[in-house]
């Protein structure tokens, strides 16, 4: 599965809209994971995971800041996340399954918030960049 | 069977008030065959999937997804015995259209996003996380008298 100029250009015009709401929405992103999918929990248990936790939200700007440094770089993505990469196989070794719910939950939240700009087409290609995203960051797990 | 707090119901039906079945229904099953190109295996009959524009303006993706969401939400009104009110359409969706199960997942979350973009921020991940449970219920059911 490959990007397309096409979904290239999508994902950084997103992006582009989303402008300094990026963290924010890595917050919510997390925050409608836990809830959705409460296995995910078990992978926070030195968090407060509760509505409004602060660490939750300081978690989400760091996961959103690494996905705008993935947009930017979207031509090389296992270059730029090879640290990331890293350190989910070596360290956080988080199930391979997880990322598809966190992804599902970063649409969601974009869904809620830009209604108009979350085309068909745009949903695709954002689907697609999450995927590319979570195969770059499992590929090293075996 | 799933079960959901007086809380949840009350979400559930709050929303599904709101809900226009034939925007919606046909919302998702397009997005389905947009997101997910190889879901278009099953509707070869259906005409014109050649780009987003022809999908979602397609009358038969529409009057399909119309049906899809009329009987999920009939079976709603089931929670209790959701395997007992899809077993037909289980048998359905096995025997006769053999559709993978893993096709209820995906429109499932395709119509978590379609629900999403229509509520906005009145779609909490508290009203989240009910729909995915019941969803996921509905999914179950659906693949439950497959053999």
């Amino acid at each position: 599965m490959v990007l397309s100029p096409a979904d290239k250009t999508n994902v950084k015009s997103t992006w582009d809209k989303i402008g300094g709401h990026a963290g924010e929405y890595g917050g919510e992103a997390l925050e409608r994971t836990f809830a959705s999918f409460p296995t995910t929990k078990t992978y926070f248990p030195h968090f407060d995971l509760s509505p409004g936790s602060a660490q939750v939200k300081a978690h989400g700007k760091k996961v959103a800041d690494a996905l705008t440094n993935a947009v930017a770089h979207m031509d090389d993505l296992p270059g730029a996340m090879s640290a990331l990469s890293d350190l989910h196989a070596y360290k956080l070794r988080v199930d391979p399954v997880n990322f598809k719910l966190l992804s599902h939950c970063l649409l969601v939240t974009l869904a809620c918030h830009h209604p108009a700009e979350f085309t068909p087409a745009v949903h695709a290609s954002l689907d697609k960049f999450f995927s590319a995203v979570s195969t770059v960051l499992t590929s090293k797990y075996r | 069977m799933v079960h959901l707090s007086a809380e949840e119901k009350a979400a559930v039906s709050s929303l599904q008030g709101k809900v226009k079945v034939d925007v919606v229904g046909g919302e998702a099953l397009g997005r389905l065959l947009v997101v997910y190109p190889w879901t278009q295996r099953f509707f070869d009959s259906f005409g014109d999937l050649s780009s987003p524009d022809a999908i979602m303006s397609n009358r038969k993706v529409k009057a399909h997804g119309k049906k899809v969401v009329n009987s999920l939400i009939n079976g709603l009104k089931n929670l209790d015995n959701l395997k007992g009110a899809f077993a037909k359409l289980s048998e359905l969706h096995c025997d006769k259209l053999h559709v993978d199960p893993e096709n209820f997942k995906l429109l499932g979350n395709v119509l978590v996003c379609v629900l999403a973009r229509h509520f906005g921020k009145e779609f909490t991940p508290q009203v989240q996380a009910v729909f995915q449970k019941v969803l996921a219920g509905v999914a179950n059911a659906l693949a439950h008298k497959y053999h």
